[in-house]
């Protein structure tokens, strides 16, 4: 009976003391985890790229692990501020209030490695009639009052006999849905409301690739034969480039962009070795293997 | 021979008894433990001064990372609302009619079988309705003139399907509540079987019909995983002042897609994490009204 007794009011110790644990373990632990092991997380248009990369790294360093995880640009940084993840991967380049809170909870500032370079892509169904596209028509479509809303305003005739434009775009904190808002929407303006929200670059191509009507950007390694890339001009008149790897790094193609990695300062060794060889020659392999532009 | 028990025993005794009413009052403490968590999170937004209430229940313009940010849910809320009720609006006849079939008309066997499979029903996890309503109904509704086929409609279908199980056998409960003494008076005075469901056993069961359906609209209030895939989490206001006056059509957003979708990947303790909880907040507050009026139709209002 004693003995019951006790083992019950330790199973409730146990049990306060676990939902005490879950409750802070958020903020403290990740990163203290095992030496051999690599928090990576961020940017869904790196996604691919980042899995390649640690899925090769394992079979030459099988005692490192790098555990790969997506969820968008904003996610890594919030990640690094947060101190849960190692490198944070995003295809934007760090916020400068991003800069000063990773500055105020850590006391160093967020080291920036240039990975690749990515072709933001404009996806249209691969039946539609257009070709290219002009980045004042991609402002006017996805941009707050913006005036082209349907596919005769563009002249052409929209496959599956629906004239709107359905638009695809990302959840707000995804560094494609930042870059692309920069570049491309007007200064000061924010997105049309009512596009689709899509939670990842593969199901904005996805969706695109099923919908006749759709209109959306996303990563250039995502593309599929079921859709089409559309050359991208400057402005009206301009020659427009098609979205490949030496438009990207002559800078031709209006929307290209660095993809990068950011660490805490100064990378500990082992963090050090894995972005090292991920910028090596076998590591760039794999940067064009994923469809994406080896750094410069 | 010992007849007190030992101090021990009695000890004992206590001990187990403080640990089952911890446990009994657990669930109160969850419930305002959380309450209070999630406005505490987004207390700061709440009180500074760039925020109003106001401005998140009537604006239109949703956008957290724009600078200035702008606030405005109005066309979440209504999103989730225009979900709701068109899901209420094909659920409640279906399993009010399912309820009255297998409480009244229907044979003993197929009634086993019919609560087997509406048990089923309710045991399918949402992301798996979500996910056949992403790559299923969609098909069906962009024949319909959606242009995704991820519409208010496909949602509201989802919904439907996942919350008919519980308005059915609640309902069926408080048909089976009626005592059998009225049937067989209606009966006596020769009324058809018809007759006596919607003269006698409806009217007698309302409370617990109504209760039925509250605690299924709070189910598809609360509803997160299906609905993000089903309806195309785009930020539209479905209702119209000029005819057809409700766009069944539209992808919309709702409160619980649009946390699941920003939360896990906003900047902890900014102001965009802050207003998601204020939104959480929100639909809390929603379904703890519907589930208390829901309370207060079964149990009646007390009077002092």
């Amino acid at each position: 009976m004693t003995r019951l007794g006790i083992i019950k009011t330790n199973g409730l110790t146990a049990l306060v003391s676990g939902l005490l644990l879950v409750g802070c373990g958020k903020r403290d632990g990740g990163s203290e985890g095992q030496s051999s092991n690599i928090q990576n997380k961020g940017s869904d248009t790196m996604l691919q790229l980042a899995q390649a990369w640690s899925e090769l790294y394992a079979k030459e360093f099988p005692d490192v692990r790098v555990a790969v995880s997506g969820g968008g640009s904003g996610t890594g940084i919030a990640g690094l501020i947060n101190g849960v993840v190692d490198i944070a991967n995003c295809s934007r380049a760090i916020k400068p209030s991003e800069m000063e809170k990773v500055k105020a909870a850590h006391g160093v500032e967020a080291k920036q490695y240039i990975m690749g370079l990515d072709c933001l892509a404009v996806y249209v169904h691969k039946d539609n009639p257009l070709e290219e596209i002009t980045l004042d028509q991609l402002g006017q479509i996805f941009g707050e009052d913006g005036t082209i809303t349907k596919w005769s305003d563009l002249g052409i005739e929209a496959p599956g006999g629906k004239d709107e434009i359905v638009r695809l775009s990302r959840q707000s904190n995804s560094g494609t849905y930042v870059y692309f808002k920069e570049t491309v929407i007007p200064e000061g303006k924010s997105f049309k409301p009512g596009s689709l929200d899509m939670h990842g670059s593969k199901e904005v191509v996805e969706l695109c690739a099923k919908t006749p009507a759709t209109i959306g950007y996303s990563g250039m390694g995502y593309a599929t034969d079921d859709v089409k890339m559309l050359r991208v001009a400057k402005k009206e008149g301009d020659k427009a480039f098609a979205p490949n790897n030496d438009n990207a790094l002559s800078g031709d193609y209006p929307i290209a962009r660095p993809l990068f990695m950011y660490t805490l300062g100064e990378p500990k060794e082992h963090v050090k070795a894995y972005l090292d060889w991920c910028l090596s020659p076998a590591g760039q392999k794999v940067v064009n293997a994923t469809g994406y532009v080896p750094a410069p | 021979m010992q007849l007190q028990r030992s101090k021990w025993k009695a000890f004992y005794e206590g001990l187990i008894e403080w640990i089952i009413r911890i446990c009994g009052i657990s669930a109160v403490v969850f419930v305002f433990a959380i309450f209070i968590f999630v406005f505490w999170e987004g207390k700061g937004l709440l009180f500074s001064g760039n925020f109003s209430v106001w401005e998140l229940l009537t604006s239109e313009k949703w956008d957290p990372t724009h600078e200035p940010a702008s606030f405005g849910a109005a066309r979440i809320i209504l999103g989730t609302f225009s979900v709701a009720i068109l899901a209420m609006t094909i659920a409640v006849p279906f399993s009010l009619g399912g309820a009255i079939f297998i409480s009244e008309f229907c044979g003993a066997r197929l009634k086993e079988i019919l609560k087997v499979v509406i048990e089923l029903l309710a045991a399918i996890p949402s992301v798996v309705w979500g996910f056949i309503g992403l790559t299923v109904m969609s098909i069906f509704i962009r024949d319909l003139g959606s242009n995704t086929g991820l519409s208010v409609l496909n949602g509201a279908i989802i919904l439907a399907l996942m919350s008919m199980p519980i308005i059915l056998s609640i309902s069926e409960d408080a048909l089976k509540a009626v005592p059998d003494s009225y049937r067989e008076a209606a009966i006596g005075l020769g009324v058809t079987r018809w007759q006596m469901v919607y003269r006698v056993l409806l009217p007698g069961a309302k409370k617990g019909l109504l209760a039925a359906v509250l605690l299924g609209m709070g189910r598809v209030v609360g509803e997160t995983m299906a609905v993000l895939m089903a309806t195309g989490h785009a930020l539209n206001n479905p209702f119209d002042t000029n005819p057809p006056f409700f766009h069944a059509l539209m992808e919309v957003k709702t409160l619980t897609a649009t946390i699941a979708s920003e939360m896990g990947e906003v900047e902890r303790g900014g102001e965009h994490w802050q207003v998601l909880f204020l939104i959480g907040v929100l639909l809390f507050t929603i379904t703890f009204a519907v589930n208390m009026t829901a309370h207060l139709v079964v149990h009646g209002v007390k009077r002092k």
